[in-house]
């Protein structure tokens, strides 16, 4: 392969029009540099820490635990950084190395709108313009979202190509950037995209489970049986797994949207229905049909509601590394309101599709798990 | 002589891409024909794909138009088996990576040279990554076309090296759509790649007007229209034929 670094197994690389090879080089030139640069990296975690009041809490949800049999469920609370996800790890990272590069706008895609959200905050904190491209069917429904963009002085497009969500908005944000590239920054939103993306993302969002690894070892003194996220690009997933991967004993579990089921064409289980394809820069696992056309894709949750997978966690489901499995709209609604009532946490509906597993593994499991 | 150079044997050559099935194959066969009859030296042909990130909303336009109504490539492979029964002008599908990866390469590939496609052009398929189908292109005799854009700079050398066919000068930032004016200056895109290739220099992206073409002409080899053709399919449907005709007749009439 030209570019083995761009790749993950056979997936990965850069599938992108000629016009963006020169800024996706310099990206990773950039990025090279950076990451050993230990003034970024000192300004990076201050940023982590005194800004997006990292490390987040890792709770263990012991009422859940005893209801459900024993299997001890910590619950990693990136709800409670600053904006509300863990999409802000990868924001605070992008728009600092944005800066340092000497750009001066950032453009994003965003799904259920938390990963608008925080490139609009990081651009307000930094001194940056910004511009959000959002399916118009989800600033529909995120329009509180869509509200707190604006009032943090982004720029929201609604796109309205295609089935009007989250890959639209992520071509919509690719089509501009094609067009104004000199001043600006595409910070992607997840573990997707052409090479160094996916890495990136990867890299500024793996503090998740550098701090589960830290946090679980001091109060339980060991390693956890299984993590579970849930997936759509899947960069809370790499998050939560990265630091495990080496961890051969801790099963790492993927949750996807199952949206209506796996069986129906209601479904946004990229790994369980999807073929491997070529879209939006990256090589990987595509909801498509027999000629490769993108497929209208479905999910209750807008941030899962994405045809494709990261080019990582495809090699991670090549090797059997990591198990990716379909959890259903109903599911996770169950496991959103029974999280809410039993520990009062009110989950975001993606994470409620983690939860559901969690919830099956736990009564398979009953006790000594973790 | 390769095909594909028999386009710019005549003059200054007129490249029109046409989407198929926008709105329905049969438009597209009359299209092709009025557009090779009025002297379109080079026919690109577009295979629609359901998100082309590439692509204005004009083309995108017709990407949707055509796939609404059923169009798949077996049928686009059928449609121009039957076209090349009697249009023998040079012809290139454009079309994406995920519909040829998808086909599978080698069918894909094969199947083009069976129904006498000369090339491919892939926007999303840069240099880095063309050995995902150029071994298949030149094991059945396809070129794969090189595309350049105004930010390609330092890679202009090491694309026109091992570049086939045409060139692909992307003449502006962004994507495909009518422009009122092209800033880029394609003169000294031009004068790299000519230090590390003789092959033809087509450009594309933006031109509409004849005086755009004439403009273009005078610096390149050739001149690609592809949104402004679409337009009239938009506005004309399955009329659009002759208006297509008469346009790229002032387009051709311009370079000459």
């Amino acid at each position: 392969m030209t570019n083995p670094n761009g790749r993950f197994g056979i997936h990965g690389g850069q599938y992108i029009p000629e016009t963006l090879m020169n800024a996706v080089i310099e990206l990773e030139k950039a990025y090279n540099y950076y990451k050993n640069d230990p003034a970024f990296n000192a300004e990076l975690t201050e940023l982590f820490n005194e800004y997006a009041g990292r490390p987040s809490r890792l709770y263990y949800a012991e009422k859940m635990t005893n209801d459900l049999g024993g299997a001890k469920i910590y619950l990693k609370r990136e709800d409670l950084n600053h904006t509300g996800a863990h999409k802000i790890n990868n924001v605070l990272g992008q728009a600092l190395l944005a800066k340092k590069m000497g750009k001066t706008r950032l453009i994003a895609e965003t799904g259920a709108g938390q990963h608008g959200v925080a490139t609009a905050t990081a651009a307000a904190l930094m001194g940056m313009e910004c511009v959000v491209f959002m399916g118009e069917e989800d600033t529909v429904r995120q329009a509180l979202n869509v509200y707190r963009m604006r009032l943090l002085g982004a720029e929201v497009i609604p796109v309205t190509s295609g089935t009007a969500t989250l890959k639209d908005a992520v071509s919509e944000a690719m089509r501009e950037w094609t067009s104004r590239i000199s001043d600006t920054h595409y910070c992607l939103g997840s573990v997707m995209g052409p090479h160094p993306f996916p890495a990136i993302v990867r890299d500024f969002q793996a503090v998740i489970s550098k701090e589960i690894k830290e946090q679980l070892l001091e109060k339980q003194g060991r390693l956890p049986d299984a993590v579970i996220a849930c997936v759509g690009g899947g960069s809370n997933a790499i998050g939560s797994f990265y630091h495990f991967i080496e961890d051969k004993s801790v099963r790492l579990i993927g949750c996807e949207a199952a949206g209506r089921g796996i069986d129906t064409f209601e479904t946004a289980a990229t790994v369980n229905t999807g073929r491997i394809g070529i879209f939006h820069g990256m090589k990987s696992y595509f909801c498509q049909d027999e000629y490769g056309q993108i497929a209208p894709v479905y999910s209750i949750s807008a941030g899962l509601d994405y045809p494709g997978v990261g080019p990582e966690h495809a090699h991670l489901y090549d090797t059997g590394r990591a198990e990716y499995v379909a959890i259903t709209d109903d599911e996770a609604v169950c496991a959103f309101e029974y999280l809410a009532k039993t520990e009062g946490i009110i989950p975001a509906i993606e994470s409620a599709h983690a939860v559901a597993h969690a919830m099956k593994l736990a009564l398979l499991w009953k006790k000594n798990r973790l | 002589m390769s095909n594909i150079k028999k386009a710019f044997a005549n003059g200054k050559a007129f490249i029109a891409f046409i989407t198929c099935g926008d709105p329905d194959l049969n438009t597209t066969a009359a299209a092709v024909r009025s557009a090779c009859e009025n002297g379109a030296d080079l026919i690109e042909l577009g295979i629609p794909f359901s998100d082309p990130t590439a692509e204005g909303t004009v083309i995108q336009g017709a990407n949707i138009r055509a796939l609404a109504g059923g169009i798949t490539t077996d049928k686009i492979f059928d449609f121009v088996r039957e076209l090349r029964k009697d249009v023998k002008t040079p012809m290139v599908f454009m079309t994406y990576a995920n519909v040829v990866f998808s086909y599978g390469a080698e069918r894909f590939i094969s199947a083009c040279r069976a129904i006498e496609i000369d090339g491919l052009i892939l926007p999303d398929l840069p240099f880095e990554e063309k050995d995902e189908f150029l071994p298949l292109c030149r094991k059945y005799g396809v070129d794969l076309i090189s595309l350049i854009a105004p930010t390609s700079e330092n890679r202009i050398a090491m694309i026109a090296k091992e570049a086939e066919g045409f060139l692909y000068i992307v003449s502006s930032l962004g994507v495909t759509g009518a422009r009122s004016e092209i800033k880029t200056d394609i003169a000294s895109i031009v004068n790299a790649i000519r230090k590390n290739t003789d092959i033809p220099c087509a450009v594309g992206f933006g031109i509409s007007t004849p005086e755009q073409a004439k403009k273009m002409a005078a610096i390149a080899d050739g001149v690609i229209v592809g949104s402004a053709i679409v337009k009239i399919l938009e506005e004309y449907g399955k009329d659009a034929p002759p208006y297509i005709g008469a346009y790229v007749k002032s387009m051709k009439d311009a370079l000459r």
